[in-house]
């Protein structure tokens, strides 16, 4: 299951990430921000308009944004 | 200030870096640019217990010193003591918010590796409390092996233990000045190091943020968020009309008290002249402004303090994304209401190229506070005093109507941009939301002060320097009897060429006139229409009426409605164009931003002057 497919608010770990799909500064700043393999991570929110995008997720004590796009690049487990 | 010892604060971005950076040095702040970048060098004064001065700068924060943005690269390089002209900080402040420790640890522990004298700060300790967290400082302090004290910026606690601590490690440094490096840790044995370092220091933890979540729940909500940012929109800038008059009222008086008392205390020639037509009547009609700037400002020091900014950043994203943006540029634009120059300076924390060329681009779109003047003045002048009703007033609607009009404006643009000439990949939005907070009024008067006097230099070089001029230009050579003083000054003749190319428009020969100084900046057109009707209405015994009435009079409504369209556009600000030279490094945009803003603003108030013709307005 990849991130974008978890349902809001169940939590999940990051088991395997597609880095070579997302751009290197980007891969980069997921990183800096603790988003990673083994990564424990739940979706808080959505964004609003079409496509419910961006996601709010919580990482650690964190709320972080990102796109839909790099939510799909990350493959997950339900814990 | 060569040969002063520097001390810098670090850490990682909302940390609370900023309010213990206000807290430490209290409002005497320099503000200015590191050499040869565009990220701002925040310094104060720092007193030891000693006595000693030491500077205290403040670097952008960052999440690694493996840097991915030019600001996280400045911290990297002072930090190291790379940065040309920078000297090595004999102390780092290393600043942790208590309640995000095993995050913040990630850095801190890299940056401690460094074996260069390390304080730690560990910041935010009231709101660690409030969401039940119990932190040791004891058992980070023997974890980490340089001294923790902890600290509540904003209510001054710790403070004088944080000073003490430099002032020690200060001199520990200067008895032993090599650095002493660590073992390099990879990231992920950083971040496991962080974990174990966090759980042994957090003695017990309850609820996790509670006030934090429910408030997302309700401002991220999808159909609750949106309506409220608008809503939130819609009042700042109803607030920034109406509660801004009384104190303008106040202003504008003290400025004509201050044109009378010269008037009855020097004799009538050139000088009083010079002082009263040309630097009080000029001068004064933009500083009166300076309630209206404030309040802007107010509104969007509040915004980022509290972390509502970032939440309206994840809002407009998706819409943002629209017209090949992120959510990041929309704080950039955001600020681009109160001055595009903030705005253009805040593109830095966007990481991809184009889309921060993008959003420079369009920045200028966003109304300022410049633009503020020379709304308020012809509104004042032509939109009748009335409610349409609900409370809301016209003259407020139509202001809020120009806002629409360059947000519509940018956003057109921007597609139009990115399609053609800042064409490239759609670019991601990766970005923390910080925890709510409450805004702290003594942070927000620092703000203030920064800002209002930022305008007010402003006002009192550029401004009065170009008011001057053209008060010579209005007032040399002098008309023969029977003339009028405007047609004969070598600023008339000026106009009459320009008022050739502007005239298709709707333009007349006196907005032609105040088109070329507010080149400088556009609120200059309003001293400059005010200068040159305080000038042609000379007459010793006639009241010089006020510029609102003298427009209402002079223009029709089509006219002022072009005037207005054009303003929507004109990139009539040097700053804005010196700015937006330096953040591209060249010419080549700067100059691209002026001909296609020109070439919109014709358009636009050509469009709007025909329609309202027809329209029988």
């Amino acid at each position: 299951m990849n991130l974008d497919d978890l349902p809001a608010s169940h939590r999940a770990r990051i088991v395997a990430v597609d880095w070579p799909s997302l751009a290197p500064e980007e891969g980069k700043r997921l990183r800096a921000l603790g988003i990673d393999e083994g990564t424990e991570v739940e979706i808080a929110h959505r964004g609003i308009f079409a496509g419910k995008d961006p996601i709010a997720l919580i990482v650690g004590k964190m709320t972080v944004a990102l796109r839909r796009s790099h939510a799909r690049a990350m493959t997950v487990e339900d814990i | 200030m060569s040969g002063l010892r520097t001390a810098a604060l670090v850490g990682n971005p909302n940390a609370g870096k900023s309010a213990l950076f206000n807290a430490l040095t209290g409002a005497r702040q320099k503000i200015a640019n590191y050499p040869g970048v565009t990220v701002e060098r925040k310094a104060g004064r720092l007193t030891l217990p000693s006595g000693e001065p030491v500077e205290l700068i403040d670097l952008p924060g960052s999440y690694s010193l493996d840097a991915s943005s030019p600001d996280e690269e400045v911290t990297r390089k002072v930090v190291l003591g790379e940065f040309a002209g920078e000297a090595k900080p004999e102390v780092l402040i290393l600043v942790l918010d208590a309640s995000n420790l095993e995050q913040h640890l990630v850095f801190a522990q890299e940056v401690i590796a460094l074996g260069h004298p390390t304080v730690v700060a560990l910041n935010m300790f009231d709101l660690a409390e409030r969401d039940g967290l119990v932190v040791d400082p004891g058992a980070l302090e023997q974890a980490l092996g340089v001294p923790v004290i902890p600290t509540v910026a904003v209510r001054r606690r710790g403070l004088d233990r944080l000073v003490e601590a430099v002032a020690s490690a200060e001199r520990k440094a200067q008895e032993d000045p090599s650095d002493h490096p660590m073992a390099h840790l990879t990231l992920p044995e950083r971040r496991l190091a962080a974990r174990n370092i966090a759980k042994g220091a957090i003695l017990s933890q309850s609820a996790r943020h509670l006030v934090h979540t429910k408030l997302d729940k309700v401002l991220l909500h999808p159909w609750l968020g949106p309506p409220v940012l608008f809503a939130l929109l819609f009042v700042i800038f109803q607030a920034v009309f109406a509660w801004a008059n009384p104190l303008i009222d106040a202003l504008d008086g003290g400025v004509g008290a201050l044109i009378e008392m010269v008037n009855a205390h020097m004799s009538a020639g050139i000088l009083r002249d010079f002082l009263t037509q040309g630097v009080l009547s000029g001068v004064g009609s933009v500083v009166v402004f300076l309630p209206q700037i404030i309040i802007l400002f107010a509104f969007i020091l509040v915004l980022e303090q509290s972390g509502y900014m970032a939440r309206a950043a994840f809002l407009m994203d998706r819409l943002m994304s629209y017209v090949g943006l992120s959510g990041r540029s929309f704080i950039p634009l955001l600020s681009s209401f109160a001055c595009a120059i903030p705005g253009i300076m805040a593109t830095r924390s966007i990481a991809d190229p184009k889309d921060r060329l993008t959003t420079i681009l369009i920045a200028p779109l966003m109304t300022c506070s410049a633009r503020l003047p020379v709304y308020a003045v012809i509104i004042a002048a032509f939109i009748p005093e009335r409610s349409v009703g609900y409370g809301i007033g016209l003259q407020g609607l139509v202001l809020f109507g120009l806002y629409v009009a360059g947000i519509v404006g940018a956003v057109l643009a921007a597609l139009v941009l990115r399609r053609s000439v800042t064409a490239g990949r759609a670019s991601g939005f990766i970005m923390e939301l910080p925890r709510y907070q409450m805004p702290k009024l003594g942070d927000l008067l620092i703000g203030l002060w920064q800002r209002g006097w930022i305008f007010l230099r402003r006002a009192g070089t550029i401004i009065f320097t170009v008011t001057v001029v053209l008060w010579i230009m209005l007032s040399f050579p002098k008309a023969a009897p029977g003339e009028d003083q405007v047609d004969a000054s070598i600023a008339g003749h000026l106009a009459n060429g320009l008022a050739v190319v502007v005239k298709p428009i709707g333009f007349d020969r006196d907005m032609a006139l105040s088109l070329i100084p507010a080149m400088a900046a556009r609120e200059v057109a309003v001293s400059s229409l005010a200068t040159t009707y305080a000038i042609s209405t000379d007459d010793e015994d006639a009241e010089v009426a006020a510029l609102t009435d003298q427009l209402a009079a002079r223009w029709t409504l089509p006219m002022a409605l072009a005037f207005l369209a054009w303003f929507v556009f004109a990139p009539q600000c040097l700053s804005t164009i010196a700015v937006a030279r330096r953040e591209t490094n060249g010419w080549k945009w700067p100059i691209f931003m002026l001909v296609y803003l020109f070439g919109l603003a014709y358009i636009f108030a050509g469009l709007t002057f025909w329609l309202a013709s027809a329209a029988g307005l």
